[in-house]
């Protein structure tokens, strides 16, 4: 029996023969539809490309619009980052304004104090004992007297030598008690040159911490400025850093998924004394799995909503805007549910260990020829793992509540990276049709080059007519217009 | 302002996907087991390896399921025939409380077993259906730990169809018999002639155990 496609053939048996027939008989239709067939074929690959060139450019402009806006977003969500940490520097140096230069004037009184009795103690010092007495000039005077042989001089004289020698040493004596009062007062002054040193030295620390919280200020400002421009490089700055803080918020937050599922493993067998072992929510899913996942997202969210109320976190707005009176309700609310939840975690801990004991007993007994009490180990070394999972149990649940603040840096920054990607498929889907328009408008062309192969005869017969009959033409005219021979 | 329609349609997408969660939950994956232990003649001697299938069954199933063993003898259909039956708990503590009893319950049994005259294993077959389809259980085996040789007595009854739609049949320990080992086409007959009529009843299944180290085969999860 034939097939469908040998019906075609007149010689079935000669598939080649037939074929080659056919051909021939097809190439004269062939060669009288080529041209509206090529404009079928160039029209067709045309609108092909245009729709593609058409898509391309809606792509482009798409992601133009959308990388726009993703710039907008960021911008706006930086402006607003910025903005509350320079708010939060201007704080810190009002703080440290109020808490630091409030003191100057004392200080500066204190200062004045140390100077001025620095300056009393100096002139003290300066002062020096009374000129001797107007003895000096009656020893020159006795000095010139003429005493040769005279013993009643000799003796004045002794006697005003006497005199003079227990003056003399009396001044020696004055002398010395005035250069003591001297270095005492130079002693006193010491403390209050160091006290002014330590003023000085005060001063110029919280000096300079101003001058620190200043440069904060101004790097703050700068950055502030330069998103408030609107400039690319300040965008360019802001998708590096969200690109950074997506990848550690994942980071992050992948730890924290190892730790939630630690904490599954924990609840999911006790938890099926609870709800049941024997209810499926899925083929494979058990409804004790749910119920331990349920209580571990209870939890997490506790920890998101305690931490935003502490204002750690700001992922709803709502919470973020109560009065202090109802976030502190809130606060302590969550906290508490959160204990309460986090001492279930232990007991459930506890309950695991408890159910894994009685299964290893439960085995043991079924290895064994008869049901026998469960053998009590060393109690260290059975205690041991017990209280590690209750800790652990308890633990893991405020451990898990700071998983809000990766959470956020990873929504926020989310949304830019997410954003950057769209563009850059966008973009890659524009480059895309571009090439896919360009690759039709290229294959219509050579679907009509690879109509002509076949009839090529026909089409060189074509043109050699078509070329005599412009010669001939050619000649005639060319004999017309030429002169008349005389 | 963002409209509020697809986040409505969302949510009831949500709706709609909860319910079919649900749904699905409705399946029953409890598994029910019924074991026939074959005490006539001499197989009664084989009953301590039959408390090894037990205790394998007791290992393996989870709260919820359903496990009961009864004995084979002359006149297997009546409750009688059953030994210890136990639907454990959904607690796994109970569960296990549960299991010591039925292992207590079986080993009594073992050091007491007494052989039989004939064996009836079509009536416990009957009676191992009618406990298997009232568990209403997802997965129902039921397990015949005998040489599958039935001999009654002349007023036992039962040329009959029976009727084992939806349950998975597993002979074990089919051990040959003298008469076996002289003609084997009398024991590939005889397990035929078993296939035949448990396929016919509409099990869903038949397969024969005689290596124990194939029991995790037993209970399918």
């Amino acid at each position: 029996m034939t097939t469908n496609w040998q019906s075609w053939l007149f010689w079935p048996d000669k598939p080649a023969l037939s074929l080659l027939i056919l051909v021939l008989i097809l190439l004269p239709f062939m060669y009288a539809s080529r041209v509206p067939v090529h404009g079928l074929i160039h029209s067709v690959a045309r609108a092909a490309a245009n729709g593609l060139r058409l898509t391309s450019r809606w792509l482009r402009a798409g992601a133009e619009e959308l990388r726009a806006r993703n710039k907008a977003m960021l911008l706006a969500h930086a402006e607003e980052e910025v903005g509350s940490r320079l708010e939060r520097e201007f704080e810190l140096a009002a703080d440290s304004v109020r808490r630091d230069l409030q003191d100057f004037p004392a200080v500066g009184r204190k200062l004045k104090d140390a100077v001025t009795q620095i300056e009393e103690d100096f002139r003290l010092t300066g002062e020096v004992p009374p000129p001797p007495p107007e003895w000096v000039d009656a020893v020159e005077s006795v000095s010139q007297m003429k005493s040769a042989g005279s013993e009643m001089l000799q003796g004045i004289l002794e006697e005003i030598h006497k005199s003079v020698q227990k003056m003399h040493d009396k001044m020696v004596t004055e002398f010395r008690r005035a250069y003591e009062n001297r270095h005492k007062l130079l002693r006193t002054m010491l403390p209050h040159w160091r006290a002014a040193e330590k003023l000085v030295g005060e001063a110029e620390t919280k000096l300079l911490t101003l001058q620190k919280n200043a440069a904060a200020i101004d790097s703050q400002m700068l950055q502030y400025r330069e998103i408030a421009r609107r400039t690319d490089k300040a965008a360019k700055s802001q998708i590096h850093s969200s690109f950074v803080r997506f990848f550690v918020a994942g980071l992050v937050m992948l730890i924290a998924l190892g730790g939630a599922f630690i904490n599954f493993k924990l609840i999911a067998l006790p938890m099926s004394e609870m709800v049941g072992a024997s209810d499926y929510v899925t083929a494979s899913l058990r409804t004790s799995e749910v119920a331990a996942l349920v209580l571990i997202f209870v939890e997490a969210s506790m920890g998101l909503f305690l931490l935003e109320a502490l204002g750690i976190t700001h992922l709803f707005p709502r919470i973020s805007s109560m009065d202090d009176r109802m976030r502190c309700r809130m606060i302590w609310i969550s906290l508490t549910l959160l204990i309460v939840l986090a001492t279930i975690e232990a007991s459930l801990a506890l309950m695991r260990d408890l159910l894994i004991a009685d299964k290893q007993a439960l085995i043991r007994d079924l290895a064994s020829s008869s049901v026998q009490a469960a053998q009590a180990g060393d109690k260290w070394l059975t205690t041991i793992p017990t209280a590690g999972q209750m800790i652990l149990g308890f633990v893991l649940p405020f451990a898990l509540a700071f998983v809000a603040i990766p959470l956020e840096a990873f929504v926020n920054s989310g949304r830019t990276v997410v954003g950057a990607g769209l563009v850059l498929l966008l973009r890659m889907l524009a480059l895309f049709a571009r090439l896919l328009a360009t690759a039709c408008r290229q294959l219509g062309r050579g679907l009509a080059m690879l109509y002509d192969v076949p009839i090529s005869p026909f089409l060189l017969a074509e043109n050699a007519i078509r070329g005599m009959r412009t010669n001939g033409a050619g000649a005639g005219r060319t004999a017309a217009a030429a002169p008349p021979v005389p | 302002m963002v409209s509020r329609k697809p986040l409505v349609r969302r949510l009831a997408a949500i709706g709609a996907l909860a319910l079919g969660l649900v749904a699905c939950s409705t399946q029953d994956h409890s598994h029910a087991v019924y074991m026939l232990i074959d005490t006539s003649g001499t197989y009664a001697a084989e009953a301590r390896r039959a408390q090894t299938i037990v205790n394998y069954l007791l290992g393996t199933l989870q709260p919820g399921d359903a496990l009961a063993v009864a004995k084979v003898d002359s006149r297997s259909f009546s409750e009688k025939s059953i030994i210890a039956k136990a639907t454990f708990d959904r607690r796994p503590s109970e569960a296990n409380n549960q299991k010591r009893a039925f292992k207590t319950a079986i080993d009594n049994f073992v050091q007491g077993v007494r052989a039989s005259a004939h064996t009836d294993i079509t009536g416990g077959v009957i009676q191992a259906a009618e406990f298997l389809n009232e568990t209403r259980a997802g997965n129902k085996t039921l397990l015949i730990f005998s040489d599958m040789q039935e001999e009654l007595d002349k007023n036992t009854v039962r040329d009959f169809p029976i009727d084992l739609r939806g349950i998975r049949v597993v002979a074990i320990n089919v051990v040959k018999l003298r008469t076996d080992n002289v003609d084997p086409r009398r024991y590939m007959g005889r397990l035929e002639w078993w296939e035949r009529r448990v396929r016919d009843a509409g099990a869903i299944d038949w397969q024969v155990i005689n290596d124990f180290d194939h029991l995790q085969r037993v209970v399918l999860r």
